[in-house]
């Protein structure tokens, strides 16, 4: 396979199939951000379980009672998504230890933001019940509610922030 | 019938078949272009729309698929897992993610696809996502209350915007065509040079346009299963050329009297004429949720004979057909409806009729009135049986 991205369209028509696919046989959706949730609360459950029986967020999912947090489908689902996406890199000649960054971020600064990033990720996951795969993607593809307020809160709130951060990503001149 | 979990696929198999779907997954996103931070973000400044052209044509895709095997009777969509609305946490979080994504460049499942091809702002992505959930957790209960206010439940966009379920995905594949539109003229505009949408003829565009809104299209005219039989067997020419077998009042009273372990009876009356006038030993069924897959099982035996009630023989009758066109034999209809039963076993000054068998008759609608009155009063003392409810699959992140 060439290292050009797919026709869009044909990707995300593949990617809906698949999204249907998991639809019609286990009747959920996709997700990404259920399984670090699973990890971390498997973890704070292993090392302190005392803590993790007396917090209301932790105790609904750990503890005696409860199968291990990791025996989870996202979890299951997450390992697949890396497996797919390394095969997907080696079939199109992308396997490269790399930081991808703007053209006016050192690597240190780059990698300090990707961290930032994925925190306030992670967390605003939690509080929406799912990332842009859970609930944004699977939950416009169910017709949610939920689905499409998810969609357009990050979009939308995106083209906001995107004036603040254009620093980390675009070049001294408009453009790319 | 899909979806096959948690019916037919066991828990543990589910997890075996996450890690094949999590492949097509990660393989898809990752040909897609997905694992490249400034492709990602691309989408906010204009240069790279690939996001937008990928996010929405699959969410048109498998939302018409969906319509499409539902119509097809493939799909059960009442048995698939919905994700519950809570309105300000989803536009709360929703925000915390949109800045997360300009600060970050990627979204989870992004990032892993980035990850497992070596990208180390990836890594740190996802370290940083681990942090983020672990400072939620333990800050959670401060925020608890806010976390869980505005439930609005299983709720649905079409619904709440007053549209029907085809015409709203119609709607989201014309909105989709024209965010293409307008977005490879603002890509043109931004990047002359770069604009990935150059990389394909302007016939792809074309193309894809048309396909996703014919799909929308076909999934908006086509009636879906349930509905195409209920206007088959409630059509002019149905009847004349169908039938059905009955139950006179005096037999399924007698049957129930004596608790006949081959038949069950369907009542399909509204709860509170339900509660009010009451039938012992029944199912209760909703109107309308005949075809349900939750009572296919109490349906399935064929040497149980299923007898239906309504407040209306012709409400009976139409269920009755219902249930034969999707397949079960030994089905009946109660005679003249409810009221019938009413009129003739539970009311003592009601005509018997003449001749030899009257005082029979008489004698047996007496015992039957106390006895289906003891009935109800044992029901009632045992407490009413909870509805029996389909397991729900399981889902949400």
């Amino acid at each position: 396979m060439s290292d050009r991205p797919m026709n869009p369209y044909l990707a995300g028509f593949l990617l809906g199939l698949v999204l249907l696919l998991t639809i019609f046989v286990t009747g959920r959706g996709l997700g990404a951000s259920g399984a670090t949730k699973s990890l971390v609360v498997a973890s704070v459950g292993a090392v302190a379980p005392e803590h993790a029986a007396a917090s209301p967020f932790y105790s609904k999912l750990v503890g005696p009672g409860h199968e291990n947090p990791l025996k989870a489908w996202l979890v299951f689902e997450v390992l697949g998504v890396l497996i797919g996406a390394f095969v997907s890199g080696l079939s199109s000649d992308r396997l490269k230890l790399v930081t991808e960054r703007g053209p006016r971020v050192s690597v240190k600064r780059r990698l300090l933001f990707a961290a930032a990033g994925g925190a306030l990720f992670g967390a605003g996951a939690q509080l929406a019940r799912g990332c842009t795969s859970g609930a944004a993607l699977s939950g416009m593809a169910v017709l949610s509610v939920a689905g499409f307020v998810t969609m357009m809160a990050i979009f939308g709130s995106g083209f906001l922030f995107a004036w603040f951060t254009r620093s980390l990503w675009l070049g001294a001149k408009a453009g790319r | 019938m899909g979806p096959f979990v948690p019916d037919l696929i066991s828990d543990q198999l589910n997890l075996v078949i996450a890690l094949a779907i999590g492949f097509l997954f990660g393989f898809v996103l990752e040909q897609a272009g997905f694992s490249s931070s400034r492709r990602l973000v691309g989408v906010f400044y204009g240069y790279d729309l690939t996001v937008l052209r990928v996010f929405f044509t699959a969410a048109v895709t498998a939302a018409a698929g969906g319509l499409l095997l539902a119509a097809g009777g493939l799909l059960d969509l009442t048995a698939i897992f919905v994700n519950p609305t809570w309105l300000y946490p989803a536009i709360a979080g929703g925000v915390i993610m949109g800045l997360g994504f300009l600060l970050g460049g990627f979204c989870p499942g992004t990032s892993v696809c980035a990850v497992a091809i070596g990208k180390v702002d990836a890594m740190a992505f996802v370290g940083g996502s681990i942090l983020g959930v672990f400072g939620y957790a333990e800050l959670f209960p401060r925020f608890a209350a806010f976390a869980d206010s505005t439930s609005l439940g299983p709720a649905m966009i079409y619904t709440s915007l007053g549209v029907s379920q085809g015409v709203f995905v119609l709607l989201l594949a014309a909105a989709a065509v024209l965010a293409f539109t307008v977005g490879g003229i603002v890509e043109r505009k931004v990047a002359p040079e770069t604009a990935p949408s150059r990389l394909f003829p302007v016939r792809t565009h074309v193309a894809a346009a048309g396909v996703l809104l014919a799909v929308a299209a076909l999934a908006a005219i086509l009636p879906d299963r349930n509905a195409r039989l209920v206007a088959r067997v409630t059509a002019s020419g149905y009847v004349p050329h169908h039938t059905v077998k009955s139950m006179t009042p005096d037999e399924l009273a007698f049957r129930i009297l004596d608790s006949d372990p081959r038949m069950r009876v369907v009542d399909l009356r509204a709860e509170a004429t339900r509660k009010a006038r009451p039938l012992p030993g029944t199912i209760a069924v909703p109107a309308g949720e005949i075809l349900g897959r939750e009572w296919r099982k109490s349906f399935s035996p064929r040497l149980l004979k299923k007898v239906l009630v309504a407040e209306t023989e012709a409400d009976a009758k139409t269920a009755a057909f219902l249930l034969v066109e999707t397949g079960f034999e030994n089905v009946a209809y109660l005679e003249g409806g409810y009221p019938a039963f009413e009129r003739t076993v539970l009311s003592p000054a009601a005509p018997v009729g003449e001749g030899r068998f009257t005082p029979v008759v008489e004698r047996f609608r007496d015992q039957a009135r106390t006895g289906l009155a003891e009935m109800v009063r044992l029901e009632r003392a045992a407490g009413t049986a909870a509805p029996k409810k389909a397991r729900k699959v399981q889902g949400g992140c």
